[in-house]
């Protein structure tokens, strides 16, 4: 049977001839990101290799980073990222959960819901170093006023022990909640919303009041959506580069306290990079793909929580 | 290494470019500390040389000497000059032109305190952190009359690779066994107390926000921001404050071993020097290929250590003491 133009004119080869070339520059397009990253992480691995040669794993445990005696050691690093990411966290996870309830219910009129969601994702749009500026104006004062006082109370434990200092991992922590709070926010609202109408009918058919309903029923059905919310705000902590070396205080030594000042993986490649040379370029190269691990790592287990979290919801509808 | 060669064969191409373009172009790159003077000496020098353009780029010291070792620029600068393994790297030979100099200064926040003296003793021990309080007996000793808080000393310090750091850890190094053994000196090192920030501008910041603070930056830099800076003791036990008269006075003690302009006068003994003083470096190839780029380097070169002296001390710098300028013009005779 000949071909029959559509009502356009054009003959089904024609459009499907057009959609082979589509497909063909979607497809190349998608293999260029994925060769960009490879190719991303090959050229970091290549001009790390002396240090990962000299230092093999020994560069994750050694606690001495002493670029002028070429001894590298990352753990102080690893701990400051580590800290005060989950730092960030624990501060911004129940407040970024609460913003997300309160923006998925009914308490205030849609108009008002927007505007607040609109408010807090525009957090997401200030640029890093604002952040950073606004951290040595107000965090700074705050932490270097109010640090004595926890050090003072709280000074047996280790996290706060004192000398204080303004500019230190506790200071860094909080720009930093602020900072993930859009993420976990949006994430966190999107699975709630997603909590289907016949879950909550039914836990009120049940006689749940409205609270009962969003403890028992709402939060644990959103949980997978959270938990991913959390696990992606967790990667972006750890990457975060300027707001952060602005604030800890850049240091290489090892501290657990809180109020004295730390040093991130990101902000010290950004501090030494510009002006290392041999063994020390290399060595931030290894702390560089050790960082690129560790978020892609972190990114993907949030990634899978968040589809299977989306798959279960599924289900329920 | 490719990158390297696409930007190198950009230079070619940007350098064959001027050959058809009315005047010769020089690029420099590399400290950071001199560039408001050299930028100065350029402003100055093309007004006079209209057909010379010269554009330098405040990169780092580091960086500069990458730059110059790698062919992308016609000058090099570095606040740490070279060491021999990277003038063995250049193969026109290097030829190091000490351009001007600076003092580093210790600024300290302390309100109420404008006066401070601080003995070897002291502020080695500051930075070693072995003193933690501003009334330590240390301080206190050379500092009768001045009331000490019982405060503790926040030591700031450079996040970054810096010459500042390199002269100051040498000096450290120089004067306190237990800093060298510790920290050592380099352009980037483990400093055992306090806190960092990047560049003279992060330090400067980081000072002024915390009462208690000391921290070394450029003497330019502090005079320019105001900062409250100490008088050290020096090796002949007096104490001076960073001018340029101490500045030239510790200059004026460097002993150049033979034609290679390298020297850090890292601990004079005269009587009114100041005890960190120190020279930046031009560096130039021994060998041009293109002769009128080597030419107009040249010219440019010796116009900075002539004329261009006269706007070091405005700036913050220490004018070159005449025989360094002498030194200066003969190596800059050897560029060919």
């Amino acid at each position: 049977m000949p071909e029959q133009p559509d009502s356009t004119g054009r003959t089904m080869g024609k459009v499907r001839r057009r959609l082979d070339l589509f497909l063909v520059i979607t497809w190349l397009m998608s293999v260029a990101a994925v060769v960009t990253l490879l190719w991303i992480v090959v050229s970091i691995v290549l001009p790390a290799w002396p240090a990962i040669q000299k230092t093999g794993l020994g560069f994750f445990t050694n606690t001495a980073w002493d670029a002028n005696r070429d001894r590298y050691g990352a753990f102080p690093f690893l701990v400051g990222t580590a800290l005060t990411s989950l730092i960030a966290l624990c501060i911004a996870l129940p407040l970024g959960v609460f913003i997300a309830l309160f923006l998925s219910e009914n308490f205030l009129p849609l108009g008002v819901r927007q505007t607040i969601r609109f408010v807090v994702e525009l957090l997401a749009a200030i640029p890093s170093v604002v952040y950073g500026l606004w951290g040595i104006a107000v965090l700074i004062p705050i932490v270097q006023k109010f640090g004595g006082l926890l050090s003072d109370r709280l000074g047996f434990i280790p996290l706060f022990k004192g000398p204080v200092f303004g500019n230190s991992t506790l200071t860094a922590s909080l720009v930093l909640a602020l900072m993930v709070l859009p993420t976990i926010t949006a994430i966190s609202r999107s699975a709630l919303v997603a909590v289907p109408k016949t879950l909550r009918e039914g836990s009120y058919a049940v006689g749940a009041t409205r609270w009962e309903t969003i403890f028992r029923v709402l939060l644990p059905t959103a949980a997978p959506g959270i938990v991913a919310a959390t696990i992606l705000a967790f990667g972006r902590a750890m990457g975060e580069t300027m707001a952060v070396a602005m604030l800890i205080g850049n240091s290489p030594r090892l501290s657990w306290s809180l109020l004295s000042p730390g040093g991130t993986l990101a902000g010290l490649l950004a501090n030494q990079f510009g002006e290392a040379k041999g063994l020390q370029i290399s060595a931030l190269m290894y702390a560089a793909l050790a960082l690129v691990l560790l978020t892609l790592v972190v990114n993907m287990i949030g990634e899978a929580v968040l589809r299977h979290a989306q798959k279960v919801t599924a289900g329920v509808r | 290494m490719k990158i390297s060669l696409l930007l190198g064969s950009a230079a070619t191409l940007l350098a064959a470019g001027t050959v058809f373009a009315a005047g010769t172009q020089l690029q420099g790159a590399g400290a950071t500390f001199p560039a408001p003077l050299y930028q100065r000496w350029i402003a100055e020098y093309t007004k006079s040389n209209p057909n010379v353009q010269i554009n330098y780029q405040a990169v780092g010291s580091g960086a500069g000497i990458k730059q110059f070792t790698q062919n992308l620029v016609a000058f090099g600068a570095s606040d740490a000059a070279m060491k021999d393994d990277e003038i063995a790297a250049v193969k026109q030979g290097v030829v190091l032109i000490p351009a001007t100099a600076g003092s580093i200064v210790l600024a300290y926040n302390l309100p109420g305190v404008t006066e401070l003296k601080l003995s070897r003793e002291a502020y080695s021990g500051i930075f070693v952190g072995k003193i933690t309080k501003w009334n330590d007996p240390a301080i206190a000793k050379t500092n009768s009359g001045v009331k000490l808080p019982d405060t503790a000393i926040t030591v700031c310090s450079r996040s970054d690779g810096s010459g500042t750091t390199f002269v100051f850890t040498k000096h450290l190094s120089a004067i306190n066994p237990e800093f060298k053994d510790k920290v050592g000196e380099g352009t980037s090192v483990t400093w055992p107390t306090g806190v960092a920030g990047k560049g003279n501008d992060g330090v400067t910041a980081l000072i002024k926000q915390s009462p208690g603070a000391i921290g070394y930056v450029e003497y330019g830099y502090a005079k320019n921001n105001k900062l409250t800076f100490a008088s050290l003791e020096n090796k002949a036990g007096q104490f001076v404050t960073a001018t340029t008269a101490s500045g030239e006075a510790t200059l004026a003690t460097t002993k150049f071993q033979g034609d290679l302009l390298r020297a850090w006068p890292s601990d004079p003994e005269v009587k009114d020097a100041y005890p960190i003083s120190t020279f930046t470096w031009i560096l130039l190839y021994k060998k041009y290929e293109n002769k009128d780029q080597g030419e107009a380097v040249k010219k440019f070169v010796e116009f900075g250590l002539t004329d261009g002296q006269k706007f070091a001390e405005e700036l913050g710098y220490i004018p070159l003491p005449k025989d360094i300028v002498d030194k200066d013009l003969a190596a800059l005779k050897t560029v060919q």
